[in-house]
């Protein structure tokens, strides 16, 4: 019975209490803002000062170790590792990879999280900025990490296991110069593998149209795309819905690397600066994916479908071609069995040099990662080990890259990853590989592409303006 | 005359009395603010503060990791002045008629028909199966909802059945019919919501008021008018308000269903504050456009809970 018990004196009026509190959190608030403010810049101080640390303590054990006989290669060591890893949930290779590299080396054992790609792409600064930074990190996008410092420099274990030995092409889309621009300067990631894209086409209706042999010019894929049209066939599928974000720019920039050379769009991507999407030649390409889209080669509803829907629809016999990448290679192989077929977007004019997107399934380190040699110990193993690129072409579907003296390992037998294995092989002879254009910036393809392609199929966007589009928003998000 | 005998007695009681009742009202005030206290402090840590920093934010450019630079004010004016941020704001207002207009119209109508037509078992049923989209998760909504407003999906094949087949589309992903598609989806979810809510305020009103109105040979609409609306005012206040801030705060069911898309035509402040803050990594901006959505939740809700409290006086 509170209520009727006795007052006493000498108490707080309860609107002192109430407003001494609130000041009280107001005052906490604006103090823990400041700090946090003050914090960030004390924070990136910190880092810089610690990797001059660190730089210095390597020059130091390399000093050390010059006295010593052999140079010990980064390792996981004998005693007990468990690695903290952030897997893409959905693909599997990676899981793969790290139970066999457990079971060849028994100390390693892992701790595995993972989550969905987007869901990745907004916590990986939260993940590598905070207490417990992963060893071990699928990436999205790298420079802005890059430039806050988040992300281990990997230049010393490229050169202490000779990956700069490598074929160039496969480091170069995960070098960051200091300038923010990509492509070349120092490594901050390194892919378990470097897939490709091109047309995967249903075997059936392709002859069922009179197509015998993959069309050697753009010529020629448009006459295969009218037939199928005048044969009452979807000519392609595609993916164009939000949530997927806008499949078409697969056939774009396709088109692009016809239309023109695939140097001024490795720029674009790799941000140089100046570098425009907005060219003539791109100009081309996307009037002439206007005119797909006009002659109802895609399908009518292609922005409400999304990548899984547009696959599976493909696997179900809709579609007589699919731009899409070799990762899908292990599904189109299974329901498909025998019935998908591979080749790459041919060039405008035959015996053309041929072009691919292409990128690696990116991996990173944090840069305060407790276990970091064995995280590249692991990214070497991943590439030199005859059993981990065995499971990354039969699980991954994609060259496992490394060393050029390496023979691929082929897939089994029928399988459309032969296809694809073997048309890499040609784009790299033409020194054909591009980035995705999708992957210009952190949003580019969520901003940019994606509403603007869905806009053209709409009707409400012509091939010019598409390009004005993405150029003003991805100078936008670069601050130009 | 009569009062000037005890109005003395009064002016001399008057100040014990008066520090008497203070203290004994004091006592009970303060007990009951120390109950409160936990809660405040949850409140203010996790509401007020956030609500500080938010504004705080909103006034650097800032990646969320590196250091912070202070702009001023440029983050507001160009949430006011960016056509696509600024059309979010359009497509928040057109959302608020499928989400709290409509709802709450089709609500009345069904409630006040519920409970004038129908009682007991048959009544309670029919609540339950309006209420049950309310109780479905909305992302599962949203996913279903996806699938039958595919170009394949059920709504297309029963237009097919019935002879419509000229107006069959992606309603999802035609520039003219996804919003009023995620509209729609809004509607379905919230009727149930306002139909309950609005049915328990007339189980309020006093039914010789409603025996009144028909012996003056009032109909449904007449009765609804003069007894049924102004009985429920402050529950349909409650409506207005609740369905009006699922509007203009709508995430979920946008984000699954559309994703903002096609183009920008479904855009909403929420999806535009998760991009800009979660992949463009533009925290300044997405914290200005936050606090310009609670402003613009506060000057819509605001006159209708005005006008909802007016009624009671």
């Amino acid at each position: 019975m509170f209520i009727n018990s006795e007052p006493r004196a000498g108490r707080l009026r309860p609107y002192w209490l109430v407003l001494a509190l609130a000041a009280a959190m107001l005052i906490a608030g604006c103090a823990s803002a400041g700090e946090e403010a003050t914090t960030t810049t004390t924070t990136t101080a910190a880092t810089t000062t610690t990797e001059a640390a660190t730089t210095t303590t390597g020059a130091a054990a390399s000093s050390t170790t010059t006295t010593t006989e052999a140079v010990a290669l980064p390792s996981c060591g004998t005693d007990d590792v468990v690695l903290n890893a952030y897997f893409e949930t959905g693909f599997i290779l990676p899981f793969d990879l790290s139970d066999e590299f457990t079971k060849q080396y028994p100390n390693v054992t892992w701790d595995v999280k993972q989550d969905q790609f987007t869901n990745l792409m907004n916590a990986t600064p939260r993940l590598l900025s905070g207490d417990n930074p992963p060893d071990l990190i699928r990436l999205p996008t790298m420079v802005s990490l890059v430039q806050d410092n988040l992300l281990k420099n990997l230049d010393e274990y490229a050169a202490a296991f000779g990956w700069d030995q490598w074929p160039p092409a496969q480091l170069s889309q995960n070098r960051v110069a200091a300038d923010g621009t990509r492509g070349a300067g120092s490594l901050y990631a390194m892919g378990l593998n470097y897939s490709l894209t091109g047309v995967f086409y249903n075997k059936e209706l392709a002859a069922q149209i009179g197509m015998t042999e993959p069309p050697k010019t753009v010529a020629e894929f448009d006459a295969l795309l009218a037939e199928a049209k005048a044969q009452g066939l979807l000519p392609m599928m595609v993916w164009n819905a939000t949530a997927s974000g806008g499949g078409l720019a697969f056939p774009l920039q396709q088109l692009m690397a016809a239309y023109g050379p695939t140097g001024p769009i490795n720029d674009w991507i790799f941000q140089q600066p100046d570098a425009t999407i907005d060219t003539a030649t791109n100009l081309q390409a996307t009037e002439h994916l206007q005119g797909w889209i006009d002659s109802g080669y895609f399908p009518e509803d292609a922005n409400a479908i999304q990548y899984t829907d547009a696959n599976a629809r493909f696997r179900g016999g809709e579609g007589v071609f699919i731009f899409n990448g070799d990762w899908e290679n292990a599904t189109y192989d299974g329901e498909m069995s025998g019935n998908v077929g591979f080749f790459v977007f041919p060039p405008l004019e035959e015996g053309g040099s041929l072009a691919a997107m292409s990128a690696p399934l990116t991996f990173g380190i944090a840069a305060d990662a407790p276990n970091a040699d064995c995280a590249a110990f692991f990214f070497n193993w991943v590439a030199t080990n005859e059993t981990a690129r065995e499971i990354n072409v039969a699980i991954g579907g994609s060259n496992p890259g490394g060393p050029a003296d390496l023979a691929i390992p082929t897939a089994a037998e029928g399988s459309v990853t032969n296809e694809t294995l073997a048309a890499g092989g040609e784009v790299a002879q033409d020194n054909g590989q591009m980035d995705f254009i999708a992957n210009a910036t952190g949003s580019i393809f969520a901003a940019g592409w994606t509403p603007g392609l869905q806009e053209m199929v709409g009707g409400r966007q012509d091939a010019a303006g598409l390009l004005q589009a993405v150029q003003a928003e991805y100078e936008d998000e670069l601050g130009r | 005359m009569m009062g000037s005998e005890p109005h003395a007695q009064v002016a001399r009681r008057r100040p014990m009395r008066r520090a008497l009742r203070s203290r004994r009202a004091r006592r009970p005030i303060l007990v009951g603010w120390l109950f409160v206290v936990p809660a405040l402090v949850m409140y203010a840590i996790f509401v007020l503060q956030p609500l500080a920093l938010t504004v705080q934010y909103s006034f650097y450019d800032w990646d969320g990791v590196g250091p912070a630079r202070w702009v001023g004010l440029s983050n507001y004016s160009r949430v006011f002045t960016d056509p696509d941020l600024l059309g979010t704001i359009f497509n928040s207002f057109k959302l608020l008629a499928f989400f709290s207009v409509i709802p709450v119209t089709l609500g009345l109508i069904t409630a006040s028909v519920i409970h004038r037509v129908t009682t007991g078992r048959f009544g309670s049923t029919a609540r339950a199966i309006i209420f049950l989209p309310q109780i479905i998760p909305l992302v599962a909504a949203g996913i279903i909802w996806g699938w039958l407003l595919s170009l394949p999906g059920l709504i297309n094949q029963i237009l097919k059945v019935v002879g419509l087949e000229s107006v069959a589309r992606a309603w999802l992903g035609d520039f003219d019919t996804a919003l009023p598609s995620v509209g729609m989806i809004g509607i379905w979810v919230l009727l149930g919501f306002c139909t309950v809510l609005l049915q328990t305020g007339m189980a309020k009103i006093n039914t010789d008021l409603y025996e009144a109105a028909r012996l003056d040979g009032a109909g449904w609409f007449a009765e609804l008018r003069a007894v049924t609306i102004p009985g429920i005012r402050y529950e349909i206040g409650v409506c207005l308000t609740v369905t009006a801030i699922a509007a203009l705060a709508a995430f979920d069911i946008v984000y699954v269903s559309t994703g903002g898309g096609p183009g920008h035509a479904t855009a909403v402040p929420g999806i535009q504050i998760y991009i800009e803050a979660f992949l463009q990594r533009r925290v300044g901006l997405a914290s200005a456009l936050a606090i310009a959505l609670v402003l613009l939740v506060l000057i819509v809700i605001l006159p209708i809970q005005r006008l909802s409290r007016g009624s009671d006086r």
